[in-house]
C-alpha cells in the first residue's frame, strides 16, 4: 500500500472480475458474487470493465499499461471498495499503478483508486472484520499463497478463513514461499524456467495428495493446472472463492 | 519463438550444476529464515531500519565520502578515488610499483572481480593469489564466481577434488577436510611470501574512518599479517555514517548471508601499523571505486546501492536456482545482479537489458533483503527503460494491441465472445506465438468469455 490514507471499506462494493475470470473462469466470478452477497454486500459490476493493465506493466510497456489503467479509473468511479478475486490484480491496482504513475499528473486519482482496491480474502477479513467462515467442506487442500500477496494481509486472511471451515484440512508443504513460475509473460518468454518452477511447486504442493490445489489467484492455477494436465498429473484446482461458496451451499 | 538468453542458458545447464545450485541456495534460505526467526521473531523492523540507514547514506554520499576521507587520512591511510575500472587497476599497480611489491595475496572482493584485477595484475608482472578457498578454486579453474558470497556454489566436491589433483595438490581426494587442509598448506606459504595484501571492505564508517572486513576463514587477517602494504578496494556505497550503525548491519549481514549470527572473523581496522598498534602492514591504501555507481545514484534505481552483498536475494530466487549465477553474464547474479549489472555498465545497458526480465516478480528477494531494497519495483523500472529505448525482448508479446482492446469496452466484449472460436479451432493452428509457447508445456482451459456477464444479467432480471 503506497498511501497511508485509510483504505475504503463498507458493504457497498464494486466488483472487478479480472480478465482471466471474464475469459476463462466465470464460475470464480460467480462464486465471488455469492460470497460477497452472503456477507450482505451490495455489488455493482461496472459493465465496461476490462483489465487492470498488469500484463503490459510487467513487460515494461508502461505507456500501454497506463492506457488500460486510465480506462479502469473511468470505469470504477466513486469511493466504495473495489473487490478483486486475485492478489496480483489487486496488487497492480494498489502498488503497480502508483509506481507507473509516479511522474504522471493524474497520480492523485491513482492513489485514491489504490486505496479502494482489495483482494477478496483481505477484504473479507481485514476490510469487513469477518474472520471465520460458516458451512462445511470435506476436503484436504494445499493452499498456494500467490506471490503478489507478499507483504499484504491476504495470505494470512485466506488461511484464516479456510481453516475455520468445518471438514477442511489445509496441508502444509515444503518451500511454500516459492513462486509457482507463472509470472505473466514470463511464462512464455522464459518457458523452461517457468515450467521447472511449476514442477517444483507441484512436487511440494501435491506431496501429501490433497483433494484440491487452492489459491486466491487464477493465474497461478491456470499455469499449475495446465502444466499438471499436460504431464498427466491430474489435480483439481479451485479458487478460494469457490471453496467459500461451496462451504456455504453445504451449510 | 525466440526465448530469453537466461532461459536458454538454464535449458542447457547440466543437471549436476543445477542440482548443486538449487540445493545450496535453498539451504541458505532455510538457515537464514531459522536464525532470524529465532533471534528476532519478526526481523522486518530491523530490515527497515537498516534500509533507512543505507538510504540516508547514499542520499548524502558526497558528505559521507568527504568525512570518511578525512578520518581515514587522520589514521595514516592514503585515500584514492577511481572513476573507471581501468583507473582502479592503474591505481593498484601504481601503489604496488611504488612499494616494489610483486607478490600479492588477495582476500575475497567482488569489486576486484568487477574491475578484472587479477588478469590486469598478471599482465603486469604481479602474481596475485586468491586466499578465500572458494575464490582460490575459481582462480585455479579459470572460472568466475556464480554467487557473491559462495563463489563455487555451482561446483560439488568431486569437481574440486579433480581441480586439486590437476594442480598438483595431491592425489584425487574429495573429502572436504582433506581439500581444506591441502589449500591451507599451500596458502600458508603464499601469505609468508607476500609483499602486499589486497582486500575489499564490507563497511567503512564515515564518522571514525573504521574499516570492517568479515570473513569465515580468517584469510583476510592472514593476508594482512604477512604483508607490508594493504590495499582495500571499496565501492563508494560501502559507507555507513557511524560506528553505532555497524550494530544493525553486522546483526543482519551474517544472518542473511550464511545463517550465522556473526561471521567467524569480524575485523575492525583503523589504519596501518603505528605506535599504539605495532603489528600489521606499514602502509595502507583505500581506493574508493565508482565504476558506474555515481550514474546509478543519479538513476531512479538508486535504492540498489543500499546493498550490503549478503546474497540472500539470490539464494531465495527461484530463477537463480534454476539458471545459476553464470546465466547472468556479469559479476553480480540473481535479483541483485539483474538490477545492478545493467546499471553499472552505463552506455552498454542494452547488452544486459534482458537481465531485469529474468524474474517472475515474485518478490521473495525484497522479502529477504536485509536493507529492504524494493527489487521487483527496480526490475520493473528497468523493463520500462528497455521498452523506452526500443530494445528487443524475445518472447514477450507486443502490448499495444492489448492496450487498445482493454481500453475499448465494445472491442473487449466482442473479443470475449469471439474467443470462443478457440474451443473449435485446433489450438495448434492459431498463429499466436505466445499461445504456442504456452501450449508446448501446458494445456489451456476452455474459453468461457462473457459467460459471467450473461449469468449476472440473467440473475438481476430474475431477482
Amino acid at each position: 500500500m503506497e498511501s497511508t490514507a485509510p483504505r475504503a471499506t463498507g458493504r457497498r462494493v464494486q466488483l472487478m472480475a479480472t480478465c482471466l475470470c471474464d475469459a476463462f473462469y466465470d464460475d470464480v466470478a460467480v462464486a465471488t458474487v455469492e460470497v460477497l452477497e452472503h456477507l450482505g454486500c451490495e455489488i455493482e459490476f461496472p459493465e465496461n470493465q476490462t483489465c487492470c493493465g498488469q500484463p503490459a506493466f510487467n513487460s515494461g510497456d508502461w505507456d500501454a499499461s497506463r492506457k488500460v489503467m486510465r480506462h479502469a479509473l473511468d470505469v470504477f468511479p466513486g469511493d466504495v471498495p473495489i473487490v478483486i478475486p486475485s492478489g496480483s490484480c489487486a496488487a497492480m491496482c494498489f502498488h503497480g499503478a502508483p509506481l507507473e504513475f509516479e511522474k504522471e499528473p493524474d497520480l492523485p486519482r491513482i492513489n485514491a483508486f489504490a486505496r479502494r482496491a482489495w483482494e477478496l480474502s483481505d477484504f473479507i477479513v481485514n476490510g469487513l472484520g469477518v474472520t471465520s467462515w460458516p458451512g462445511r467442506f470435506d476436503a484436504r487442500i494445499a493452499f498456494h499463497r500467490a506471490c503478489h500477496t507478499r507483504g499484504t494481509g491476504s495470505g494470512e486472511a485466506s488461511l484464516q478463513l479456510l481453516r475455520s471451515i468445518k471438514g477442511l484440512e489445509v496441508l502444509p508443504f515444503g518451500e511454500a514461499e516459492q513462486c509457482c513460475g507463472f509470472g505473466g509473460t514470463f511464462s512464455v518468454s522464459f518457458p523452461h524456467i517457468s515450467a521447472s518452477m511449476g514442477r517444483l511447486k507441484l512436487d511440494h504442493a501435491l506431496h501429501d495428495a490433497p483433494d484440491y490445489l487452492v489459491s486466491g489467484d487464477m493465474s497461478c492455477l491456470m499455469h499449475l493446472g495446465g502444466l499438471s494436465e499436460k504431464e498427466s498429473r491430474r489435480i483439481e484446482t479451485r479458487h478460494l472463492a469457490q471453496i467459500l461458496r461451496d462451504a456455504l451451499h453445504s451449510a | 519463438m525466440a526465448h530469453q538468453q537466461i532461459d536458454t542458458f538454464a535449458t542447457d545447464l547440466s543437471p549436476e550444476v543445477q542440482e548443486a545450485v538449487h540445493a545450496n541456495s535453498a539451504a541458505g534460505t532455510e538457515k537464514r529464515f531459522d536464525v532470524l526467526a529465532t533471534d528476532f521473531g519478526d526481523p522486518n523492523p530491523l530490515r527497515k531500519l537498516a534500509g533507512a540507514i543505507k538510504q540516508h547514506t547514499i542520499e548524502n554520499l558526497d558528505q559521507y565520502l568527504a568525512q570518511a576521507e578525512t578520518q581515514l587520512a587522520k589514521h595514516g591511510v592514503k585515500v584514492h578515488f577511481a572513476v573507471t575500472k581501468e583507473d582502479a587497476c592503474q591505481s593498484v599497480l601504481a601503489i604496488l610499483q611504488a612499494a616494489d611489491a610483486t607478490k600479492v595475496v588477495k582476500s575475497k572482493s567482488m569489486i576486484s572481480e568487477e574491475i578484472l584485477l587479477n588478469d590486469f595484475l598478471g599482465a603486469n608482472g604481479v602474481t596475485s593469489v586468491e586466499t578465500d578457498l572458494g575464490e582460490y578454486i575459481i582462480q585455479i579453474d579459470h572460472d568466475h564466481p556464480s554467487h557473491i558470497v559462495k563463489p563455487i556454489l555451482h561446483k560439488n566436491r568431486r569437481d574440486i577434488a579433480r581441480s586439486f589433483e590437476r594442480e598438483g595438490l595431491g592425489d584425487y581426494n574429495d573429502d572436504p577436510e582433506t581439500i581444506t587442509r591441502r589449500a591451507r598448506t599451500f596458502l600458508r606459504q603464499k601469505y609468508l611470501e607476500a609483499d602486499a595484501a589486497i582486500t575489499g571492505a564490507n563497511f567503512i564508517v564515515a564518522e571514525t574512518g573504521r574499516m570492517v572486513i568479515v570473513t569465515n576463514e580468517g584469510n583476510s587477517r592472514f593476508c594482512l599479517a604477512g604483508s607490508r602494504v594493504h590495499i582495500a578496494l571499496v565501492g563508494i556505497e560501502k559507507l555507513v555514517p557511524s560506528d553505532r550503525d555497524l550494530g544493525v548491519m553486522l546483526n543482519l549481514l551474517g544472518r542473511s548471508a550464511t545463517g550465522q549470527q556473526l561471521t567467524v572473523y569480524t575485523e575492525f581496522i583503523s589504519g596501518p601499523a603505528h605506535g599504539d598498534q605495532p603489528s600489521g602492514p606499514k602502509e595502507m591504501h583505500v581506493i574508493f571505486v565508482d565504476n558506474g555507481r555515481v550514474e546509478t545514484l543519479a538513476s531512479d534505481c538508486r535504492e540498489i546501492l543500499r546493498c550490503i552483498r549478503c546474497g540472500a536475494c539470490m539464494n531465495v530466487c527461484p530463477v537463480y536456482r534454476q539458471a545459476s549465477g553464470h546465466a547472468y553474464r556479469s559479476v553480480y547474479p540473481g535479483p541483485l545482479g539483474a538490477v545492478l549489472s545493467p546499471l553499472l555498465v552505463g552506455k552498454k545497458f542494452p547488452e544486459l537489458a534482458d537481465l531485469p526480465k529474468a524474474s517472475s516478480l515474485c518478490g521473495a528477494c525484497n522479502e529477504v533483503c536485509p536493507v529492504d531494497i524494493p527489487i521487483p519495483d527496480l526490475l520493473l523500472r528497468l523493463r520500462n527503460r528497455a521498452k523506452q529505448e526500443h530494445l528487443p525482448s524475445p518472447g514477450t508479446p507486443p502490448m499495444a494491441p492489448f492496450a487498445l482492446l482493454a481500453s475499448s469496452p465494445i472491442l473487449w466484449r466482442t473479443a470475449m465472445k469471439a474467443g470462443a472460436a478457440m474451443n473449435v479451432i485446433p489450438h495448434g493452428m492459431i498463429p499466436v506465438p505466445a499461445l504456442q509457447d504456452w501450449l508446448k508445456l501446458r494445456t489451456l482451459p476452455a474459453w468461457r468469455g462473457g459467460k459471467f456477464r450473461t449469468w449476472l444479467k440473467d440473475r438481476r432480471k430474475n431477482h
